[in-house]
């Protein structure tokens, strides 16, 4: 058994007096598929935004490939983590978000380039080649110099991820990625998402609330309530065979 | 007839003072951009004194008239610093430069922060340090907002170098003044082409507000 790439030790994060996490523990194998599923506000994207660095916990330890995340050695004592740590982990990390966050004064090529270019240095012909690959096998190799105001939903959807995948991450993280799509473009997304999970050997982590779907990818479901993982195992344990109450309750309503 | 001979008249008269009125304008709408993104910066440093020392700048430049500044400069820095600006042209540039840059730097400010998180985020998960963040990402979707704000004050600037007559520069205004002193009755029509004067001079920058604007709803995230 390999070390896990990313592992979380008594994780707890407060919002002001609002306790979101109270205790995470939770160990990511490389190339493992890990789906979490939860009602709102039970802090789900908040994990991974924390493994994003893009929020601090507020106490506990997130372990990436071996190194404290959020706290560094200095003479002697770990410390908070200063921003050119954060970086030389975050490398390994690409994410997806709810809203796409692409760049609006960039076509959906720049949005690919701009970052291997500036970030990892490398060179630009390559860097092209490649993201015109990537956004190819996303379905959109005829869009390259499009501005994403001129994409649908779907689409930019698709383009946040070849701009996330140029970048080679070691670890994916999905957050709540067709939540903000018309019904009818979540399809072309899960698709997508699909193809990775079945030929990349990166780790994923989705939030979601495609139910079917996360049990259809994921070779490991967390179910998150109230702030702690309530349940986990793989998809049919947690999802089919579960008898947590409140799970059963949360999987209830979602299937009327 | 007589008012057309009055205006073959007037208007070369007025025209002297084209250059002037036109290289205050360029020169400090140059200086106040300049200290716009400078200020504008600044008090969004992470530095506390660095921000406060921009804001009282911005506050005492925007708080108080331009005019009285001029003076200051004009009139009570010398006396009192024994500093002397250069020429009377130096002097206009800066106290307009001063003045507008003030406001503008307000405007650098807000489209900054305007620039939705959701962009900071994304690029902070594509691993850019802060410095990319800004230069790649945040900094050309906010001089994109800032652009019809740019083009209102470079006209307001226009309007304001008309103070520069005070000081004894050779301005449009200051012609209109010289005519209509020599030649009373004249002075409705004299004022007149002053404002035609500014006016024609103000419509290529109407026009690029104009632009600006139609170029901000483009390409921006919010």
């Amino acid at each position: 058994m390999t070390e896990p790439i990313v592992k979380f030790q008594d994780v707890h994060k407060s919002f002001g007096d609002t306790q979101v996490l109270k205790g995470i523990n939770l160990d990511i194998n490389s190339a493992e598929k890990v789906a979490v599923i939860g009602p709102s506000g039970s802090g789900k994207t908040t994990i991974i935004r924390m493994l994003m660095t893009l929020e601090e916990p507020t106490s506990g330890d997130i372990i990436v490939g071996g190194t404290n995340l959020w706290k560094m050695e200095k003479k002697g004592q770990m410390v908070r983590a200063n921003e050119k740590h954060l970086r030389e982990i975050r490398g390994d990390i690409g994410m997806v978000f709810q809203h796409f966050n692409l760049f609006p004064h960039m076509t959906i090529l720049e949005n690919c380039m701009t970052a291997p270019i500036h970030v990892k240095k490398e060179a630009k012909e390559e860097v092209r080649d490649r993201s015109i690959q990537m956004l190819d096998r996303v379905g959109l190799g005829d869009k390259l110099n499009n501005y994403p105001s001129q994409l649908s939903g779907g689409q930019k959807q698709r383009v946040a991820m070849a701009r996330a995948l140029v970048m080679r991450p070691k670890i994916m993280l999905f957050d709540e990625v067709t939540s903000a799509l018309d019904p009818e473009l979540v399809g072309e997304v899960l698709e997508v998402i699909r193809d990775i999970a079945k030929n990349d050997d990166m780790a994923m982590v989705l939030v979601t609330h495609e139910m079917d779907f996360a049990l259809d990818i994921a070779d490991k479901v967390l179910f998150l309530d109230e702030g702690v993982i309530a349940e986990q195992g793989t998809a049919s344990q947690v999802i089919e065979h579960s008898t947590n109450e409140r799970l059963q309750e949360f999987l209830h309503r979602f299937r009327k | 007839m007589i008012t057309i001979n009055a205006i073959i008249e007037i208007v070369p008269q007025l025209s002297r003072g084209l250059g002037i009125t036109i290289s205050v304008l360029l020169a400090s709408a140059v200086f106040a951009y300049l200290m716009a993104f400078i200020a504008g910066l600044c008090r969004l440093s992470k530095n506390i004194f660095i921000r406060k020392f921009t804001g009282f700048y911005v506050e005492v430049f925007r708080g108080t008239s331009l005019i009285v500044q001029l003076f200051w400069l004009f009139y009570a820095v010398p006396m009192l610093f024994g500093i002397e600006l250069g020429s009377n042209w130096w002097i206009g540039v800066i106290a307009i430069g001063l003045n507008y840059g003030a406001y503008l730097s307000e405007v650098v400010r807000g489209s900054i922060l305007s620039v939705a998180k959701g962009q900071t985020e994304a690029a902070t998960a594509l691993n850019m340090s802060s410095f990319q963040r800004m230069r790649l990402i945040i900094f050309p979707q906010a001089v994109r907002m800032m652009l019809p704000e740019f083009g209102n004050y470079t006209i307001q600037i226009l309007k304001g170098t008309s103070l520069v007559s005070l000081i004894g520069m050779n301005d449009i205004l200051y012609h209109g003044d010289i005519i209509r002193s020599s030649n009373l009755s004249q002075a409705p029509l004299v004022y007149f082409l002053v404002l035609v004067f500014y006016f024609i001079i103000a419509l290529p920058l109407i026009w690029l507000t104009r632009k600006g604007e139609s170029i901000s709803k483009k390409g921006v995230a919010s």
